[in-house]
């Protein structure tokens, strides 16, 4: 007899007040398969998987989880069918060790007692046999983040799940973490484990899965395998289109210092180094990119640039002066600029009209201001042409900036930097989270930018875009700049090997 | 958008004023009173000339109270000082005020500037200890208020006491150039013609002024601007070039400043000293103003003549065996109400928002891709 498919989903349709998140979606994934869904943000990725997973309720069509008809109300009902989810975000407690993250909620009694022992040893023999290999005492708060992502796996695991959905798995791994997280899946896979692989890394999704199923506008638009297709033609189902590239080779720098960041330190409150010695400059016409691991200095730098960052010591230059004794907004007016990292937190009044929203950070000069007022009229009509060029889709300026799509809301951001005309740009993660047309838009924008004599900090953990874009890439490990390299002269392996220090082992 | 902003700012209080006076006639029920007659009593007591003009007057104190409160609530910054704020100040306004007399309109500006001087400065005080060591603003403010009721009162009773042997224990009198003139000759020019003692307070056109003055300070300046942005992002803002710290300083000596306003009206108006009974709880029931008008000036104006209205028509009820705490029960559901009712409404308004958002940028989408 054959085996029913682990998950089968046929019509599933979920709609949400304007848009349809999902629409006739099919997929059949097999037991003992990994199955990847890829897609652009925004084609309902994760939308079908909080389906599978109970979170969200389609409006219709049908799920059969090992043959049977599922109706899930709660990621509950999702566990008690099997299935179980690894989050993008972790949703592990720092404080808690590795043994009572993955017990939480589910814990083990023994009478009253909760029983670690067992719990320990069941950590050890789901680690050892999927190669997952973690401590079960140490701290949560201690481990890298691949360990952490470990945990996460163990802890679906632990809970009896036969079906592991993975949600952009590798989005937050060093490609030497990618590839012993692939050695798990497929040590699952074998164990009879079915896996499926959300995604928008197509290398990644082509070396691990079985087969591979494309979204594009809510809509699955088919099921191919590896052998079928390469990147580039999978890329195209995702889109509907030709693909944008970073690369930019016409070289523009000028021999003008921009930037100059010297011997750059900065303590946590509890006497830890966040940053230490960072020296480098940016000139004119350059794009200098600083790649690293997320949580290495990356955001300290940025605050010690723009000026949040009190405890920082060191010089900063602008243009041959010295802001380091500036404010904030000093150093913005002086002229440096900043796509924010996590737009959300520091790049948007979300419930604020749009045209406010572009004013922030700018909202003491004209056109937005005039002498101690807000000039409405001027920050309405700037916003327009911010509207028109970057191409930020919104019905008008004075929707709320919530109304936008991830990928509009950073176009807006962007051009409001652009449109400023900063000498010095920082540009933190600025194609995170948005979807490959809006992604393109802003590295043309970046591009064109750096062309007109605008000095650009990339900060990114996108490898191709940081080589594609850069002039220069610095590494940043552990708060310190522990190698300079030519982009024209390297891999995102070669440059991944340098982001967890053992370049700089090999270089000593 | 129009229907929108009219849901939260018209329809919310009005389901809320509704909640609470059924919330409240349950309650009358309950002792076995007839709500409706209570309530009639009230309209009927509440709607006469006097009234109406007590109702103005209750209001003004309290509308100025919950511009204090209203402009930190719009950073996010809860003074909830307010109270001991304005009975030090108005203390300090009247006590100088009765020291010397020059021509009316300087008399007046001088002692509202000493009560504006000696409100910022209290809340200076919290302000800085916020800033300088972190103490939240709401601990710092409420214990202050503590302060000031004891410091008020020994200042009262051994420092500006008057010596004379009045029968009413309080400061000096003001002299006539430092009171502001009753409105009503002017209600007499529109045929209105009050019974003694009720006097519309001429502060009524300083607290236009100070709504108009808040509504561009807030809505309108580079303050305002960074004031708001702080409130509905404050880290976006800190990005933005905002100081915090800074903004907290100037924001709580602002609030502060009209804090120390907020007892002028029956000060110049009515007592023309500062009585031992002064009168109290303007700066608590300001948040609920302020609450209540969601910080808008024009909705703080409403909420604060209901509440005026409230105070001065439940007098009534005393006299017909009726309880009038069943006031302060309406009051606190209103603001009770009030907050869960809007909270409800603008959420749905804001999902009709993001989807009427997202069907325009979608029929973008549609003829774009026709006509390519």
């Amino acid at each position: 007899m054959v085996q029913a498919p682990a998950i089968q989903l046929h019509g599933v349709t979920k709609r949400y007040p304007g848009v349809v998140a999902n629409k006739d979606v099919e997929l059949t994934v097999e037991t003992a398969e990994v199955h990847a869904v890829v897609g652009e943000n925004g084609a309902g990725k994760s939308t079908l998987m909080k389906i599978i997973y109970g979170m969200v309720r389609p409006d219709a069509g049908d799920i059969t989880i090992d043959g049977k008809p599922a109706h899930f109300r709660t990621p509950k009902d999702a566990i008690d069918a099997g299935i179980g989810m690894v989050h993008q975000h972790f949703m592990l407690a720092d404080n808690f060790t590795v043994l009572e993250n993955v017990v939480l909620g589910s814990e083990p009694r023994s009478g009253l007692e909760i029983d670690f022992r067992g719990a320990t040893e069941r950590i050890r023999q789901l680690g050892e046999t999927y190669g997952l290999r973690l401590d079960p005492h140490q701290k949560v708060e201690t481990l890298s983040v691949g360990e952490r992502q470990r945990v996460e796996i163990i802890k679906v695991l632990y809970r009896g799940a036969k079906i592991l959905i993975l949600d952009e798995p590798t989005a937050v791994l060093v490609p030497q973490e990618v590839t012993e997280l692939f050695e798990s899946i497929r040590d699952l896979k074998e164990q009879g484990h079915t896996i499926v692989f959300i995604s928008h890394k197509l290398d990644e999704v082509l070396s691990i899965a079985d087969r591979i199923t494309v979204m594009r506008d809510g809509r699955t638009v088919g099921t191919t395998t590896p052998a079928e297709v390469d990147a580039r033609q999978l890329a195209e189902m995702m889109i509907g289109s030709e693909l944008p590239s970073p690369h930019t080779k016409e070289a523009t720098v000028q021999d003008v210092v921009l930037l100059e960041v010297s011997d750059l330190s900065l303590m946590s409150d509890t006497g830890r180094p966040l940053l230490q010695g960072i020296s480098f400059v940016v000139h004119k016409g350059e794009i200098v990119g600083i790649a690293g691991v997320e949580g290495n200095g990356q955001a300290q730098l940025v605050d010690s640039i723009i000026g949040l960052a009190p405890g920082a010591t060191g010089e900063i230059a602008l243009s041959g002066t010295s802001i380091t004794e500036l404010s904030t907004r000093d150093r913005r007016s002086a002229g440096i600029g900043l796509i924010p990292e996590d737009r959300h937190r520091q790049g948007l009044l979300l419930s604020a009209p749009l045209w406010e929203n572009a004013a922030l950070g700018h909202q003491n000069k004209e056109p937005y201001a005039k002498g101690l007022w807000i000039d409405k009229k001027g920050a309405r009509a700037q916003t327009e042409e911010i509207v028109r060029r970057f191409d930020v889709m919104t019905p008008n300026v004075d929707v709320p900036a919530t109304a936008l799509s991830g990928g509009n809301q950073q176009k807006l951001v962007v051009g409001r930097e652009i449109m400023a005309n900063p000498m010095v740009l920082i540009a933190a993660q600025p194609t995170r989270g948005i979807d490959i047309g809006a992604q393109a838009a802003v590295w043309e924008e970046l591009k064109s930018a750096r062309a007109a004599g605008m000095g650009i900090l990339l900060i990114s953990a996108d490898l191709e875009e940081l080589i594609g874009l850069s002039d220069a890439i610095h590494v940043l490990f552990e708060g310190r700049l522990v190698a300079k390299l030519d982009p024209a002269q390297i891999t995102p392996e070669i440059l991944g090997s340098h982001m967890t220090g053992a370049g700089e082992e090999k270089a000593s | 958008m129009k229907s929108g902003k009219l849901l939260t700012s018209v329809v919310a209080p009005l389901i809320a004023i509704i909640i609470a006076f059924g919330l409240a006639a349950l309650a009358l029920l309950l002792v076995d009173i007839n709500p409706i007659t209570a309530y009639k009593e009230m309209f009927v007591f509440g709607t006469s000339t006097e009234s109406l003009i007590i109702t103005v007057n209750n209001a003004l104190p309290l509308f100025v109270s919950a511009l204090a409160v209203g402009i930190g609530f719009k950073m996010g910054l809860f003074n909830i000082g307010i109270e001991g704020t304005y009975l030090i100040a108005a203390l300090f306004a009247a006590y100088i005020g009765a020291q010397f007399s020059i021509t009316p309109v300087l008399h007046v500006t001088a002692i509202l500037l000493v009560a504006v001087a000696v409100g910022a400065f209290w809340a200076w005080i919290p302000a800085m200890l916020k800033v300088k060591r972190g103490v939240h603003e709401v601990i710092a403010t409420i214990m202050l208020n503590y302060i000031a009721f004891a410091l008020s009162a020994y200042l009262f009773l051994n420092v500006f006491k008057a010596e004379s042997s009045s029968l009413t224990i309080a400061t000096d009198l003001i002299p006539e150039t430092g009171w502001i003139p009753s409105l009503n000759p002017v209600l007499g020019w529109f045929g209105i013609e009050a019974r003694a003692g009720a006097n519309l307070y001429g502060f009524l056109i300083i607290a236009i002024f100070l709504g108009i003055g808040y509504h561009y300070l807030v809505n309108k300046s580079r303050y305002g601007y960074d004031l708001r942005s702080s409130g509905v992002n404050a880290a976006a803002a800190h990005a933005s070039g905002v100081d915090p710290k800074r903004m907290i300083v100037r924001t709580m000596l602002i609030s502060g400043g009209l804090a120390g306003l907020v007892g002028i009206a029956p000060l110049l108006g009515f007592y023309h000293q500062y009585p031992q009974d002064f009168p109290r709880n303007f700066g608590f029931n300001g948040i609920a103003v302020a609450l209540l008008g969601r910080n808008h000036p024009v909705g703080m104006a409403f909420g604060a003549l209901l509440f005026g209205f409230m105070q001065r028509s439940s007098l009534i009820l005393d006299l017909k065996d009726v309880p009038k705490e069943i006031v302060t029960i309406i009051q606190g559901i209103v603001v009770l109400a009030v907050v869960i009712v809007y909270e409800v409404i603008s959420r749905y308004v804001q999902r009709r928002v993001v989807a009427a958002a997202a069907r325009a940028t979608e029929a973008e989408h549609a003829t774009v891709e026709v006509a390519a």
